[in-house]
């Protein structure tokens, strides 16, 4: 190890631009992949904050005695979907009416508003499918008139997770794939140039793993290193961003160390491939 | 320890560069191989340091049959070997014991061993007062020695050379061509491809002349059958 180690630091000291390049190529190919990272998740944080108010409202129709509000409630608060239930009599309706529509306060009387059962889903459960299941079965109940939930609005906003997350996933893929290939390219280059001491080593009798360490070890570090560098850009961008234009979330610990620990395996992996292919070029 | 039993070699782009050739190296003999460029001897020389294997036939090597090597057994096969060329292939960028050191170093000898063993090969090829020079402060001969030096680091049965002294002035040659007399008479055998008929001549070793990707003569042969004539 203490050999591959050294070898690593001569290849480095022989081919500093080499080395330099492959470190920056990784990093942008990871800041690019990181930045579509921070908007997907700044785009998940919006949503969930705009998702968790979902709700359902279902009416009760006008001359519903309050002990059957309470038992339909009862029931509805056992569903496993759901986390709170709660019960708006008209006079609130009324109340929460003319809050909302201030200007318009005066055109509202309390006969004109029904009382309801707002049911809020619990997180994990607002996807449209759910929702829609947990409005149907409250249809059945012979007491509820009308459910309302917006069901065009949750579908969209489904839509546009979904969309950003499959965008994340393919962009991060190809940056993935560029990565790997510009690592393999300059794994290529390191190979033909230690051409002499891989040529040597083989005549002596080292192992093809002995000799393949130096350029995996190589590969891990420069990926670490890039992943690293892609972090402090992705990083200075969102404060950036944060500064000029609109309040941005930053990755947490977990994810901004398994972005690193991305860009080591993404190193290993493009060394891996490109040292095997390529150590067949010298003999 | 080393036999070629009917081997051909034939090379997709070449076509057939050896056809039919036996012959058998005893432990501790010195062959030199000869024969014009072209003939078949650096073939010769790869199918017995495993850089390349026989299109057809056998060849064995320390007890191992090439056909039956795997891979993986190649780099362990080769510690049994040394291999020496005529254009030195030393690390211009690493002293003469760095040199030495780094073939000692790539196959796992623990580093407190390196010192001394560099320092003993060095003194047995005469260079123990270059050890910290680089290779371009050396004359061509005295990079032959570090070469040397280093093909005898794992302490090898047969001693590989390919023309080495063909980059050398005669000095140097005879220089050169006595230290492989004297490794051999420490029991390492040595197989020296040259061109080199003074040499040749002058030695009085069995001699294995290739033409055309064949045994043209093997002196081992004539003085057997010279044996048998006798008795």
């Amino acid at each position: 190890m203490r050999l591959a180690l050294r070898e690593v630091a001569l290849g480095m000291r022989r081919a500093p631009l080499l080395g330099m390049l492959s470190v920056t190529t990784i990093a942008f190919s990871l800041f690019a992949f990181g930045l579509f990272s921070l908007v997907a998740l700044n785009i998940r944080e919006a949503l969930r904050a705009v998702e968790s108010q979902v709700e359902i409202r279902a009416f009760v129709a006008d001359s519903t005695s309050v002990d059957d509000v309470g038992r339909a409630m009862e029931d509805v608060a056992t569903y496993r979907e759901v986390e709170r239930v709660e019960y708006v009599s008209p006079d609130q309706a009324l109340e929460r009416a003319r809050q909302d529509l201030g200007e318009f306060k005066d055109v509202f009387d309390s006969a004109f508003l029904p009382g309801s059962i707002d049911i809020r889903l619990r997180d994990g459960f607002r996807d449209p499918a759910t929702v829609k299941s947990v409005a149907d079965r409250l249809r059945a109940f012979p007491i509820i008139e009308d459910v309302r939930y917006g069901e065009e609005w949750v579908s969209k906003l489904h839509r546009i997770r979904t969309v950003a997350t499959v965008a994340g996933v393919t962009l991060g893929l190809a940056f993935a794939a560029v990565a790997v290939i510009v690592i393999g390219a300059t794994i290529r280059m390191a190979v033909l140039a230690r051409g002499p001491e891989i040529s040597i080593m083989r005549m002596v009798g080292a192992t093809d793993s002995f000799i393949r360490r130096p350029f995996l070890i190589d590969g891990f570090l420069k990926g670490i290193a890039g992943g690293l560098l892609a972090l402090l850009l992705t990083w200075l961008a969102s404060v950036l961003i944060t500064r000029t234009f609109i309040q941005t979330e930053f990755f947490d610990a977990t994810l901004a160390a398994s972005g690193v620990v991305g860009g080591a395996l993404i190193g290993l992996l493009g060394s891996a491939f490109s040292v095997n292919r390529h150590l067949r070029l010298v003999r | 320890m080393i036999r070629f039993a009917s081997v051909f070699k034939e090379y997709p782009r070449t076509g057939l560069a050896l056809s039919d050739v036996s012959f058998t190296v005893q432990k501790g003999e010195f062959v030199f191989l000869t024969g014009p460029s072209g003939a078949g001897k650096s073939t010769i020389l790869k199918l017995i340091y495993l850089d390349e294997f026989p299109s057809k036939g056998d060849v064995w090597i320390a007890g191992a049959r090439s056909r039956q090597v795997k891979r993986r057994e190649v780099p362990l096969l080769r510690r049994k070997l040394g291999v020496v060329f005529q254009d030195f292939r030393l690390l211009d960028d690493r002293t003469v014991e760095a040199n030495v050191g780094f073939a000692l170093e790539v196959t796992g000898v623990p580093r407190d061993r390196i010192p001394p063993k560099v320092s003993r090969l060095l003194t047995q090829v005469g260079l123990a007062s270059k050890a910290t020079a680089y290779p371009r402060e050396l004359s061509g001969g005295e990079q032959q020695r570090v070469a040397i030096a280093r093909a005898l680091v794992n302490d090898p049965m047969v001693l590989v050379a390919d023309e080495p002294t063909g980059n050398l002035d005669e000095r140097a040659t005879r220089s050169v061509f006595q230290l492989l007399r004297d490794i051999n008479a420490l029991g390492t055998a040595v197989i020296m491809a040259t061109h080199d008929l003074d040499v040749v001549r002058r030695a009085d070793l069995r001699v294995l002349e290739i033409n055309r990707g064949q045994v043209a003569f093997d002196s081992a042969d004539d003085s057997r059958a010279g044996t048998r004539d006798a008795s």
